[in-house]
């Protein structure tokens, strides 16, 4: 090697080192190879601690104020709070306004979920259905459903089928572009292996697109739900009740009306528990239990 | 099926004695991209006899996978004809199950078995109690038994592969079809793989039509091997490779045989 390379002193060249076999790696040196996390680390390292932490945290801030404040119409205590909704749920019609809620939401889901389905399905079948598709979801997904609830009052009345309309509006698109993005987003060797097994028409549609494109459906899902549920409590603020069974909205309006501020609050917290229940249990459970379980999401 | 031998090294050159079971004859396919029509094959004539390990080989562009996409029945020619044991083919089925490139043709919403049953339910080509049983026989001669209940997105490249070729084997296809599905594996498992689907071979003596742009691939997984030119695919040669594996790798007939398929291939193709 040294003969070999010209006599120049900037050019480099590696120093050769004696080659060496180890026979066994000597594991009784190693030191501390591991060694168990204390109880503090564990606790800290539980996403749902230190968020139950903050909650904590804010619910004492909370009733410090309103107690410093002492002004029960404006901010009522959290003790307040606590006692209306139980109140509400025991004795009052807290649950029957949320069961009003719900049943037209799970109404106006499924027919939005419906329409979506057979949408998208006409969308991938053929070039006519995809255009329309598209222009029609890139008029309406801006339009913020709960603009059209003036027109839903003319068209239907007062009533429930006005909610449903506008609700109905609010998932649809938003389930329909995601689904139709996840089938177009579907490998074509995923494809070609469908068609080798001879699928065709519906089946391969159920067994072969939907499964593939779920992560797609299941966040359009997602998307539509939270639409959903925002567009309705703000459109049973506006006019709430028919009959004499109105929601959640329509509570808020009437308790805000007869300065009943710790009925306010207290349906306030329903919304959010709903809201939070679905979205981060119903929601995580079918994630946790599909894509991830799959490995085709991750976080 | 074929003229039984222990050994492929004991093979030696025996006429045909049945019919071929797949017949290619002056076939011409076209595909369209966003803005070309591309003739991918012209006038390419070939048959392929039952235990025939057929490779088509040829650069980039020569059309090779689109010849398979036509047997597999996504593509339809323009000209010509395909048969399969005297049938027209018309369409995709699952009497010729194809092993694709890709890591993702397995369903990641199902296990190592639930994908090798797929196929077995949804063609209805087996009875439903049998599935599950195949499955498993097919896995284990993959040597993959261990990961039946894992999901494909635990498995490594290799291990996907193999579940691909136990898959399209428990349905026992009338012929295999693979697109270079040792292609995106790295050295080591690709050359492993070859083995193990040789061995395979030796063991069931299935017909495999197998598309690959290396040459020495070609040699070693092949029995036969039909050149291709590129822009359009036209057939070159066909040549035999039977006797050789990996065994003779770096032997003077492998090289030999590698050199003339490389001249053929690309000394004279190339214009400009």
């Amino acid at each position: 090697m040294a003969e070999m390379s010209p006599p120049q002193a900037a050019r480099l060249s590696p120093p050769i080192r004696p080659e060496f076999e180890r026979t066994a790696p000597r594991v009784s040196d190693a030191g501390e190879i591991e060694r168990p996390l204390s109880l503090w680390e564990h606790l800290t390292n539980m996403e749902g601690v230190r968020r139950g932490a903050i909650v904590v945290a804010l619910m004492v801030a909370w009733q410090l104020y309103a107690v410093w404040l002492a002004n029960p119409l404006m901010f009522p205590t959290l003790t307040d709070t606590l006692r209306a909704l139980w109140d509400g749920l025991v004795h009052g019609v807290l649950l029957q306004r949320i069961g009003a809620t719900l049943q037209v939401l799970m109404t106006a889901y499924a027919i939005g979920i419906a329409l979506a389905a057979m949408l998208t399905t006409f969308a991938v079948s053929s070039r006519l259905g995809a255009d329309l598709l598209a222009t029609l979801t890139a008029m309406f997904n801006p339009l913020p459903a709960i603009a059209l609830l003036p027109l839903a009052l003319l068209w239907f009345g007062l009533g429930v089928p006005s909610l449903v309309f506008v609700i109905v509006h609010s998932v649809l698109w938003a389930v329909a572009l995601n689904t139709l993005t996840g089938f177009l987003g579907v490998s074509e060797t995923q494809r070609l292996a469908g068609q080798n097994y001879g699928l065709r028409g519906v089946r391969y549609v159920a067994l072969i697109l939907i499964p593939a494109a779920f992560p797609s459906i299941l966040s359009g899902l997602k998307i539509g739900w939270a639409f959903a549920w925002r567009t309705l409590i703000a459109a049973e603020l506006v006019f709430g009740v028919s009959s004499r069974s109105g929601g959640l909205g329509w509570f808020l309006f009437e308790k805000r009306n007869q300065l009943e501020t710790d009925q306010v609050f207290a349906g306030l917290t329903c919304v959010i528990i709903i809201g939070l229940l679905v979205e981060g249990l119903i929601f995580r459970t079918i994630e946790a239990r599909t894509i991830r379980r799959w490995g085709m999401s991750r976080g | 099926m074929s003229a039984a031998a222990t050994h492929p090294q004991d093979q030696t050159y025996s006429p045909p004695q049945a019919g071929p079971l797949l017949e290619v004859s002056g076939v011409t396919l076209q595909y369209k991209t966003r803005d070309l029509l591309v003739t991918a094959t012209r006038d390419v004539s070939f048959e392929v006899y039952p235990a025939d390990r057929f490779v088509l080989l040829g650069p980039s562009g020569c059309g090779k996978s689109s010849l398979l996409k036509g047997v597999a029945g996504f593509l339809k020619p323009v000209a010509g004809f395909m048969r399969l044991n005297g049938q027209m083919i018309a369409g995709a089925g699952p009497d010729r199950m194809m092993v694709f490139q890709d890591f993702d043709q397995l369903m990641p919403w199902k296990t190592v078995v639930e994908n090798v049953m797929f196929p077995i339910l949804v063609s209805r080509r087996f009875p439903r109690a049998e599935a599950r049983e195949r499955a498993m026989a097919s896995i284990s001669k993959v040597k993959l038994g261990k990961f039946a209940d894992a999901y494909p997105h635990m498995l490594s490249g290799g291990m996907k592969q193999r579940v691909a070729i136990a898959r399209a084997m428990a349905m026992e296809p009338a012929i295999l079809l693979m697109d270079e599905p040792f292609a995106a594996l790295d050295a080591l498992t690709r050359r492993q793989m070859q083995d193990e689907l040789l061995q395979l071979w030796d063991d069931i003596r299935f017909t495999v039509l197998f598309v690959t742009h290396s040459i020495e691939e070609a040699i070693v997984v092949g029995s036969r091997i039909l050149l291709l030119s590129p822009h359009p695919g036209q057939v070159k040669a066909e040549l035999n490779a039977h006797q050789y594996r990996h065994d003779h790798l770096g032997g003077s007939d492998f090289m030999a045989l590698a050199q003339k398929i490389n001249i053929m291939l690309f000394a004279e193709g190339h214009h400009g």
